[in-house]
């Protein structure tokens, strides 16, 4: 149950977002995501949602990996309409009964925030974690954040700290799956009873999860020794990466879409989303 | 050949500060030199100090008292970053759990983290990670997550992230322990392979005796000192002392024990290898027939 979570999963491939350097990738998904929060009516709402499913189609990701990663969302998802369905205060009343007022407005909002969250998914995860691996995106963050070590910060540690916690979130997944199977075999009962109680029957579960990542990481740094780690001083990369002017012209293109959404936002009638929950 | 590792009267704690009495150190008085190019498996029970042994030998531990000399280098106090890097860099060493070793999420980068750290410039990092992949035979899985490797192909990257560095020596602390059978063949043919192929030196810390039988030499280590020592054969056939250091003993030495003992036989003691051992007990009956 708990391996279906796909979180930092990459997908190996060659397109053109796959090569593309991950500092600029970084970057580029920033303004993706600026983009989206900047969409207001239905017309720029169309557009990101086309240009997600575009970069899907560029990034060769099938569509299936990135519609199942969405399952996690759909709970999120239907809170998110619920709330904007039934609390909207629109104008164009549908339904009214009691205290339930249904108005046009209210769908269309909900509709669109459901469309700002998948693309926002849809995005980053094309654009970043689905093809990126995730020490390619550590080395990313650690080029970006350079400027820091200026001010004393050990950007090289930090990244290394991501990486190693990347690393370990399969690994620790599966002791978990592990140690709630041990403990279901010795009669615990993970799946009665109310919330206290549930909350209760987890800590057999937490204790040796915590002691389990203790060993992992001792191991590991003794590991790390053996192969003369000693923090990024003096140290050189397999895949020495520098930004080429494809990259910069990809990023280019994101912008062009944030710059699309700005002026569809202006220029195009239609309704526009008003500041509700969710996104 | 010369000796590649030696240990002088090698006294080790992880506390010597608290631990007062020497009886109560981990490693006691160890004399020990591991020759060039040999294949040393190293056996002894639970907490009998192998890997800490094995610790001291690529300085991840360093000396209590006594000294270690590596590849012509000795180090007896606090030695400098420099030479513990160099030491490290040509002791290689694997682990038990393959889950623990590797350090990032692709095997390539897992496999170049070793020379990352040793400094070695981007296109020879690439030259050596590409020929130790194609050494553990792991070449088509370059580019995959580690998560998603079987246990020994796992230890196979492992094995590959050690050679990246070009160590003349590797220690395996029971990497064979964790396999199932299949993988348990494919690291040990890669090991053998390293050793007849590269001439390299291997240092094998084992519980399963039968990876012990073709070493060039064994070596028991009991309560922190060298129990035994000597070819298979000539420890394999210390019944007694080996149940004293509180291992088992190889299946066809018991059954020749027994089979002398008990039916009073006439067989030859130190048998260790198996075809062997049934070839002269074949012989045995065929002549008790006639
Ligand atoms: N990091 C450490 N700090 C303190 N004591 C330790 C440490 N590592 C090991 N020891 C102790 O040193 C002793 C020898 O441990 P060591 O790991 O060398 O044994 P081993 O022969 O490798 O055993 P095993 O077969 O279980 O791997 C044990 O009593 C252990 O508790
Ligand atoms: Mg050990």
């Amino acid at each position: 149950m708990l391996r279906d979570i796909t979180l930092g999963q990459y997908f190996p491939g060659d397109s053109v977002i796959h090569r593309m350097d991950p500092a600029v990738k970084i970057l580029a998904s920033v303004v993706y995501m600026v983009a989206v929060f900047l969409c207001r009516n239905i017309w720029s709402f169309a557009f990101i949602l086309a240009a997600s499913v575009f970069s899907t189609a560029v990034s060769k990701i099938p569509f299936r990996a990135v519609l199942k990663s969405m399952k996690p969302l759909v709970i999120i998802l239907l809170i998110t309409t619920f709330i904007n369905v039934f609390f909207y205060e629109g104008e164009t009343v549908l339904v009214s009964w009691h205290f339930i007022h249904i108005t046009l407005e209210g769908i269309l909002n909900a509709l669109l925030i459901a469309v700002r969250i998948i693309c926002l998914l849809i995005g980053t995860s094309v654009i970043l974690t689905y093809t990126t691996s995730p020490i390619d995106i550590t080395d990313g963050i650690e080029r970006l954040l350079k400027p820091l070590a200026m001010l004393g910060v050990d950007v090289h540690i930090f990244a290394m700290m991501m990486a190693i916690a990347l690393r370990f979130i399969p690994t620790l997944i599966e002791e978990t799956d592990r140690i709630i199977s041990a403990q279901k075999a010795r009669g615990a009962d993970f799946d009665s009873g109310n919330l206290v109680s549930r909350a209760k029957a987890l800590i057999p579960v937490l204790i040796p999860l915590f002691a389990a990542a203790l060993r992992h990481a001792l191991d590991l740094a003794t590991a790390m020794e053996c192969r003369c780690y000693h923090g990024g001083e003096g140290r050189t990369k397999m895949n020495e990466r520098k930004p080429k002017a494809g990259d910069f012209v990809l990023l280019g293109a994101f912008v062009i879409i944030g710059a699309c959404v700005i002026i569809i936002n202006k220029y195009a009638p239609g309704f526009n989303t008003g500041s509700v929950t969710g996104a | 050949m010369a000796d590649f590792i030696t240990l002088k009267d090698l006294w080790f704690s992880y506390d010597p500060e608290n631990v007062k009495d020497r009886e109560n150190y981990i490693l006691k008085g160890i004399s020990l030199g591991i020759e060039e190019g040999s294949f040393v498996c190293v056996l002894g029970h639970n907490g009998s100090g192998k890997s800490t042994l094995a610790k001291i030998m690529n300085l991840v531990c360093t000396p209590t008292s006594g000294s270690v000399t590596v590849d012509g280098r000795t180090i007896t106090e606090e030695p400098d970053e420099d030479t513990v890097f160099e030491i490290r860099g040509k002791v290689g060493m694997v682990f038990q759990n393959p889950d623990n070793q590797l350090v990032t999420t692709i095997v390539e980068d897992d496999v170049a983290f070793g020379p990352e750290n040793l400094g070695v410039p981007s296109e020879e990092i690439r030259k050596r990670v590409d020929a130790a992949l194609a050494t553990v035979g792991m070449t088509e899985y370059a580019k995959h997550s580690t998560s998603m490797l079987s246990g020994g192909q796992k230890q196979r990257v492992a094995i590959a992230g050690v050679l990246a560095m070009q160590p003349r020596c590797i220690i395996f602390d029971e990497s064979t322990a964790m396999l199932d059978p299949q993988g348990r063949r494919a690291v040990m043919d890669t090991i053998e392979k390293l050793h007849s192929e590269k001439g390299m030196t291997i240092i094998h810390i084992t519980h399963n005796m039968d990876e012990a039988v073709n070493a060039d030499r064994v070596i028991v280590v009991n309560d922190g000192r060298i129990f035994l020592d000597g070819t298979p054969s000539e420890v394999f056939s210390q019944e007694k002392k080996l149940r004293e250091a509180g291992l088992g003993v190889l299946q066809v030495t018991e059954l020749f024990g027994m089979l002398t003992r008990e039916l009073g036989m006439k067989l030859p003691g130190g048998i260790t290898d198996n075809r062997k051992g049934a070839e002269i007990l074949s012989s045995a009956l065929k002549n008790g027939k006639n």
